[in-house]
């Protein structure tokens, strides 16, 4: 099974788009597993869409004393 | 001590070396000038004994002058100097007893005609540069898409402001952990070593800023510490320099895996950004619904084609041949049976014809005869004559008129 989208890094799911484009141009494809392809491939697009919508810049910083928080 | 006044009796005595030595080493030593003595000279016979103080001579084209500087004073220099160094030294000229020499007692020093720092930044971007630090083949590639980006540089500083604000903008899908430092003065190096050793230990950084905004070449000396450039150059992560402005070089910049001209622009070349990204994205995601159209269009296609194949293959198709094939067999059988029947008509007409002819000339060849009137009606009663009438008679070999006498 592949990763939920959910836990992918924007890059992951950047290059399993890709991927999932290019296994769809090489065609070759069952209609169901083409169907898959192409669902898995929105979700891809989806996850990095929102990625990029959500996206705040989180800062931490080490203090003096050795701990990290949160700026 | 009192040589002096010893010498005053003019009476003649025998010394002793130390006696004599004492008294010379008196003579620089109430001497003003040789106490605070700046000369230039060339380094030679360098040497650094283990209780740290420095040894050499200082010689031009026609003499030379033993030098030493103790412990104290050497570890003020920023680099120790070698052989065929130009130097200006400053220190006061005395005699060592033991040695039976005297010398200058250094208390500075400094490398004649360029400044020192421009020297020793010299000297160690050589040096490194020999032991292959600066190598690209040691050059590690900035990752492109990095989610925690760790900073080493001073907490406070328009630096690291700068920095955020670049990130934030570009690509804000990127974390940030700061391990801040001095980036000035003798603590620095050390600090900045710390920071960037306690970033490299960890495994959810994937690239490390090392950072500090524009200033004096003394400002920006701690990234030209030989420390700091090693601990760059042992770092596991990828390391992007970005000290100063355009203008500056540190040894940290050839260090680096990357080096960026100004703080800002390290932020920009270690995150992607988004304004490129995201039509990029979109385009992508353009592609697979085209890509997904033309496959499905595809399927449709290969379904319409190998509906018509089957079509032509199905058991329909030969039943209506068949069926066909059946109603020609049938006309032809039709057709057969009315060419046979019509020509058995035609038998049965001609036969009928002949039996009808042949009939009753049997009869008549018999003896009996046929008698018709004159409108060809036969004679069948005596009623249908009266005398005088002319009738023909048929017999079997031909006809003859009669007359009819009486009725």
């Amino acid at each position: 099974m592949s990763t939920p989208v959910e836990e992918l890094t924007f890059e992951a799911a950047l290059q399993e788009l890709e991927s999932v484009v290019a296994q769809l141009e090489a065609g070759d494809l069952t209609l169901e597993a083409s169907m898959a392809l192409f669902e898995r491939g929105q979700k891809l697009a989806e996850r990095c869409n929102l990625q990029l919508e959500q996206a705040t810049l989180r800062v931490e910083q080490l203090t003096a004393d050795g701990e990290i928080i949160e700026m | 001590m009192g040589f002096l006044r010893q010498t005053d009796r003019y009476e003649p005595q025998t010394w002793t070396v130390s006696e004599l030595t004492n008294y010379i080493r008196d003579l620089f030593e109430v001497d003003f000038r040789l106490q605070d003595v700046e000369l230039e000279g060339e380094i030679s016979n360098f040497t650094q004994a283990r209780s740290g103080h420095l040894y050499f001579t200082l010689k031009d084209a026609n003499a030379q002058l033993k030098c030493v500087m103790w412990r104290s004073a050497a570890e003020r220099l920023r680099l120790l100097p070698q052989d065929g160094d130009a130097v200006v030294v400053h220190g006061r000229i005395s005699i060592y007893e033991a040695g039976g020499v005297y010398q200058l007692y250094a208390d500075r020093l400094q490398p004649a005609g360029r400044g020192d720092l421009a020297l020793a930044f010299e000297r160690l971007k050589q040096q490194l540069s020999d032991e292959g630090l600066f190598d690209a083949a040691h050059k590690q590639p900035i990752p492109a898409f990095p989610r925690k980006i760790g900073i080493v540089t001073s907490a406070d500083a328009a630096a690291l402001r700068d920095i955020l604000n670049v990130l934030a903008r570009r690509w804000p899908l990127v974390q940030v952990l700061i391990a801040p430092t001095l980036v000035q003065g003798n603590d620095a190096p050390p600090q900045i070593v710390r920071a960037l050793r306690w970033l490299d230990g960890r495994t959810d950084i994937d690239t490390i800023l090392v950072s500090r905004g524009g200033g004096s070449m003394e400002d920006l000396w701690a990234f030209n510490d030989e420390r700091v450039a090693r601990a760059i150059f042992a770092a596991q992560h990828p390391i992007i320099s970005g000290v100063g402005h355009e203008v500056d070089f540190t040894i940290s910049d050839f260090v680096a895996d990357l080096r960026a001209p100004t703080p800002s622009a390290a932020a920009e070349l270690a995150v992607p950004d988004i304004a490129e990204i995201a039509p990029l994205l979109a385009g992508v995601q353009a592609h697979l619904h085209g890509v997904m159209a033309d496959h499905l269009a595809q399927k449709q296609r290969q379904v319409q084609t190998l509906s018509r194949h089957l079509s032509l293959l199905s058991p329909r198709g030969r039943v209506d041949s068949h069926r066909q094939r059946l109603d020609m067999l049938h006309g032809r059988l039709a057709q057969a049976m009315q060419r046979k029947l019509a020509k058995a008509e035609g038998r049965l007409a001609v036969v009928q014809a002949q039996l009808a002819a042949v009939g009753p000339l049997a009869t008549l060849s018999r003896g009996y005869a046929i008698v018709r009137d004159a409108d060809g009606r036969v004679i069948r009663s005596v009623g249908q004559v009266a005398a005088g009438d002319g009738l023909e008679v048929q017999v079997g070999d031909g006809r003859f008129p009669v007359q009819v006498q009486k009725a």
